[in-house]
């Protein structure tokens, strides 16, 4: 026999969708199917489920040979690590739930620690945009019942966030938007030709790079001011065009991803943008909305910003919270050589990171916690592997608009194994033994 | 647990009428005793201090989304604030918006010992109660918005109060809610489209509803509910020359109605920061106070309380619900602008604002602040408040505390503005003599407030079985005359009692307590329309399920403390 457990929340992308419903069997230990979800969503449910999944933990020596280590041996060199080291990096924290981060936040507060999340390689740069010149948004309800205007700015979610358009943007029937996406019109800004760029009522297909000037081209056409024949490789006309549709909607929402976010001009682009947005709403009602890509990256700007007041790249290795993007950002750690140990949690960043930075990592003490294998655990010294958030253990994660919503458990995890909050617990623990604190 | 006697102290308690009175003052097992059930007491010398119960904050902005996208866009806030963790102290920092860690040991190193947070969207509930949870020592509760929420204004519109009543049973329980909060009823719905409500008679664009009707309506439910607080108001129209006929306008709705409530509660509406909402003239260029015009109104009429909102001539982040005038402020003075639209039920905006010294218009500000507090007849119905942090930061109270009790204070600090003397001409404040009294003081900061809030068997007060929340002050009432002792020692608490416990001695923070949550649980009849509705609604037109919508109390709150009440009948 078999039953549903229904609203499950999936934790893969910052949709966050929680409309899934997943078949499992009655002890609770195994997943038969998964409903409702993507297939990138379904695949991390099934995934969990695998019969070669890492269930001990490893430690590698100096010739690469892995061996069995127990819990506790893990526990103890990983607080070692971090206390021995005078500035370690812990990194990651966007796949786990906020429960986790506040743990890890406390160790890393412990030990002089540099926190940061992947923001660091991804909506990092929106993040300054942010504290440059604010952000008007939304939730993405709002979207779905008021808005008729939909930019999708150097992102493609038909693969990256592939219900963010069912469930949000362009086909649901909101309140105000009985017709659904009949009455919605669609802009696609990319220079390449993706599955979303074809949906689109207009694909602005810009030259690579030139985001920024595409962006002004369109303040200045909202103010009716003149443009030159071309702008990013776009016909004056088709930006004065974009412009008016804009400007006749009665809720224009824009939405972007990496492509303006680290592409040239990186947060300089979404200033712009964040700037386009702001000039809308002199003419109609407009909002913006970075897509976040881990299911729990924003709660990870949230947990540290309401105990540190930074929304990434904190730096407490002088005993107070310090915020520097560009030196204290983990990629510039590293490769300056400045930290002595790494801890990584919820992230995979030797497969992110440029690799003279994960060739640092390789040769630091360093603690890979993550149910996979992956490319950062085969450089890490420690490979703890641990219960999946939001299928085997529950808890806290922010959705791309903020919203936070309870991820929920649906199967047990195998015997024995311990969740990222529990391993972190134990550090604690451990860590303040070493340190000689209450 | 121990026991304590405080001893030889000056004693202001406006519940039990005393005055500066020498008494002592005994706890035992978290609650305030009668000094004979004590038998091994440790005992506290507060001879030449001051005691009051601990302070109790009607309206702060400290935890939330909005609170929290003021501490991420703002890293400037933090220059020179930070301070490393010591002894059960985590590292703190933050200006205008302090981390949860600073929030809970300023408010505590001031004797206050619980604080409302004054605004919570419901889908973001849990985000709110995550954040008190962080916040050490202080009990607190929340309000959730209704003012702009699609239900009300559909159950009002059809004249369904029963409906209401159920739904917000429903809300309450759900996000685990303390009171009813309107902010720019219907304006802040109609900022959905750009628009605003700009007086009480503005109907809503689509739902075709005034805000008078949502803010009446709201408060008949409050009152049938027989909920421990009244409806909290923040109404339409803040912050432009020549509102203050908006703000009579809204006390008006209210003449002649009274609380319902077994709390103690007198009042049936608590307007909040007033003095954002007192100002005459029409622009900027002649904007006047109305204190007096306002204050006449307030004095009059004892089935209303409210605080004052007090500038504080700090550089801060404004942050309301009020979306349409966070928008309106970034036109103003073009500084960085964030804006949340939260589907169904309400909006946020954050703009950083500089009350500065040079500045004509915040000098008034600053002037209607103290004026509406030296104005009231009866400060148990005025409370001090900077709405923190839109008027300025909660750690300023001492200062505000200073200028209300000394007129030698409020004289320098007008003498320093660049336009002191137009300001003189566009306010009352330098022709009042009056300097409140600690007593007064008392009633404005702790005994008032728990009043209102319905709190009054639990705090704001030193008698016997309420909870052993105490404050004790370096500040002698008999020899001091320099007024700068009184911000110095209401800002540096000599002793804070929290249930009972040392929370913090000279100054400093030794314990982080043993805060509460609270929240208001009111049962009503069964209602399977509102059960439907809700349903539908979020069926069709939210983005989460109704299964993923309730706060767990488990995971996201500290101590939930439970406060029922039954309106079945």
């Amino acid at each position: 026999m078999a039953k549903i457990v229904t609203d499950v929340v999936c934790p893969f992308c910052g949709t966050l969708c929680d409309d899934l419903e997943v078949k499992v069997t009655d002890d609770n230990k195994k997943i038969l199917e998964v409903c409702n979800a993507c297939v990138i969503g379904t695949e991390k449910f099934l995934h969990s489920q695998a019969e070669d999944r890492l269930k001990v933990p490893q430690m590698q020596d100096e010739e690469g040979n892995w061996k069995e280590v127990s819990i506790k041996d893990a526990v103890e060199y990983t607080a070692q690590t971090l206390c021995n080291a005078k500035k370690p990096l812990m990194y990651g924290w966007s796949s786990t739930n906020c429960e986790a981060q506040s743990v890890g936040h406390e160790i890393a507060e412990l030990v002089g620690a540099v926190v940061d999340n992947t923001a660091t390689v991804c909506h990092g740069t929106t993040l300054i945009a942010v504290q440059d010149v604010g952000v008007p948004s939304c939730t993405l309800g709002e979207v779905k019942n008021r808005a008729d205007r939909i930019v999708f700015w150097g992102c493609n979610p038909a693969h990256a966030h592939p219900r963010h358009m069912s469930r949000y943007s362009i086909f649901p029937r909101g309140f105000f938007t009985g017709k659904g996406h009949k009455a919605r019109k669609m802009v696609v800004v990319d220079p390449r030709s993706t599955d979303t760029a074809k949906m689109a009522d207009v694909h602005l297909q810009l030259e690579q790079g030139r985001d920024y000037e595409l962006l002004s081209a369109l303040r200045v056409a909202l103010r009716g001011a003149p443009l030159p024949e071309t702008v990013a490789g776009i016909p004056r006309e088709t930006i004065q065009d974009v412009a008016a549709t804009l400007k006749s909607g009665r809720f224009v929402i824009i939405f972007f991803g990496m492509g303006v976010t680290q592409s040239l001009s990186k947060n300089h682009n979404i200033d712009m943008a964040i700037s386009l947005t702001r000039d809308l709403n002199e003419y109609t009602k407009a909002a913006i909305m970075p897509m976040r890509g881990h299911y729990n990256v924003t709660g990870s700007g949230q947990v540290l910003g309401w105990q540190f007041g930074f929304p990434y790249c904190v730096d407490l290795s002088r005993g107070f919270a310090r915020y520097n993007p560009g030196d204290s950002t983990s990629n510039d750690l590293l490769r300056r050589g400045e930290v002595d140990a790494v801890f990584v949690l919820g992230s995979d960043p030797g497969a992110h990171f440029p690799i003279s930075s994960v060739k640092k990592i390789a040769h630091l003490p360093s603690v890979c916690v993550d149910p996979h294998h992956t490319p950062t655990s085969a450089v890490c010294k420690l490979h703890m592997p641990v219960a999946f958030v939001g299928v085997e253990e529950a808890g806290c994660a922010y959705r791309m608009d903020n919203v936070p919503i309870e991820t929920r458990k649906v199967v047990e995890p195998p015997e024995g194994m311990v969740s990222d909050e529990e391993f972190l617990k134990m550090v604690l623990k451990r860590v303040r033994e070493i340190k000689g604190v209450a | 647990m121990a026991e304590y006697l405080i001893k030889n102290g000056f004693v202001f308690d406006p519940i039990l009428g005393i005055n500066g009175d020498k008494t002592d003052v005994a706890i035992k097992d978290g609650k305030i005793v009668e000094s004979t059930a004590l038998s091994n007491p440790k005992v506290i010398d507060a001879a030449g201090k001051t005691v009051m119960a601990a302070g109790v904050d009607i309206h702060a902005h400290v935890a939330g989304p909005k609170v929290n996208v003021g501490r991420n866009f703002r890293p400037e806030d933090k220059l020179f604030t930070y301070e490393a963790g010591n002894g059960v102290k985590r590292m703190a920092g933050g200006f205008s918006v302090p981390t949860v860690f600073r929030t809970g040991y300023l408010y505590a190193k001031m004797g206050y010992g619980t604080v409302m947070e004054a605004a919570m969207p419901p889908l973001y509930a849990r985000h709110t109660h995550e954040e008190m949870r962080d916040t050490p020592i202080l009990d607190q509760g929340a309000y959730p918005v209704f003012g702009n929420n699609w239900f009300v204004l559909e159950y009002l519109k059809n004249h369904e109060l029963e409906n209401v009543e159920a739904y917000i049973s429903w809300l309450l329980r759900t996000t685990r809610g303390y009171a009813i909060k309107i902010v720019n009823p219907g304006g802040t719905e109609a900022w959905g489209w750009g628009l605003n409500c700009n007086s009480i008679h503005d109907p809503v664009p689509y739902f075709d509803i005034t805000p008078a009707q949502i803010m009446k309506g709201l408060m008949e439910a409050n009152e049938a509910l027989r909920l421990p607080h009244s409806v909290h108001i923040h109404t339409n129209n803040l912050g432009n020359p020549g509102n203050y006929e908006t703000t009579l306008e809204t006390f008006k709705l209210f003449e002649g109605a009274k609380a319902n409530n077994d709390f103690g509660r007198k009042q049936v509406m608590h307007h909040t920061h007033v003095q954002f909402h007192s100002y005459g003239g029409d622009s900027w260029g002649n904007v006047e106070s109305k204190a007096d015009a306002i204050m006449d109104y307030v004095n009059s009429h004892d089935n209303m309380t409210i605080d004052l909102g007090c500038v504080t001539l700090d550089e801060t982040t404004t942050m309301t619900a009020d979306g349409p005038f966070e928008h309106h402020l970034t036109e103003l003075n073009h500084l960085k602008w964030a804006n949340t639209d939260v589907e169904l039920e309400t909006a946020a905006g954050v703009v950083p604002y500089i009350y500065g010294k040079n500045i004509k218009v915040c000098g008034i500000q600053w002037a209607i602040g103290l004026e509406l507090a030296l104005m009231a007849k009866d400060p148990m119905r005025v409370f001090i408040t900077t709405d923190h942090p839109n008027a300025g930061p909660f750690f300023r109270y001492p200062r505000v505390m200073k200028w209300l009790m000394s007129k030698k204070a409020r004289e320098a600090e007008m003498d320093s503005l660049k336009w002191a003397e137009k300001v003189r001409d566009a306010t009352f404040l330098s022709g009042i003599d009056r300097e409140l009294t600690l007593y007064e003081i008392a009633a404005m900061s702790r005994a008032g407030t728990a009043q209102a809030l319905g709190l009054s068997s639990m705090y704001g007060s030193l008698k016997p079985g309420l909870q052993a929340d105490v404050a004790v002050y370096d500040y002698n009432p008999e020899t001091a005359e320099d007024p700068e002792l009184i911000e110095k020692a209401f800002g540096n608490a000599a002793y804070l009692f929290k249930g009972g416990e040392v929370v913090v001695k000279d100054g400093d923070v030794v314990s982080n307590g043993n805060k509460k949550t609270l929240w208001v649980d009111v049962k009503v009849n069964d209602n399977p329309q509102v059960r439907r509705d809700v349903t539908e609604k979020f069926l069709r037109y939210y983005t989460v399920t109704e299964a993923n919508y309730e706060v767990n109390e488990k995971v996201f709150m500290k101590n939930p403390y439970r406060i029922e009440v039954d309106a079945t009948q």
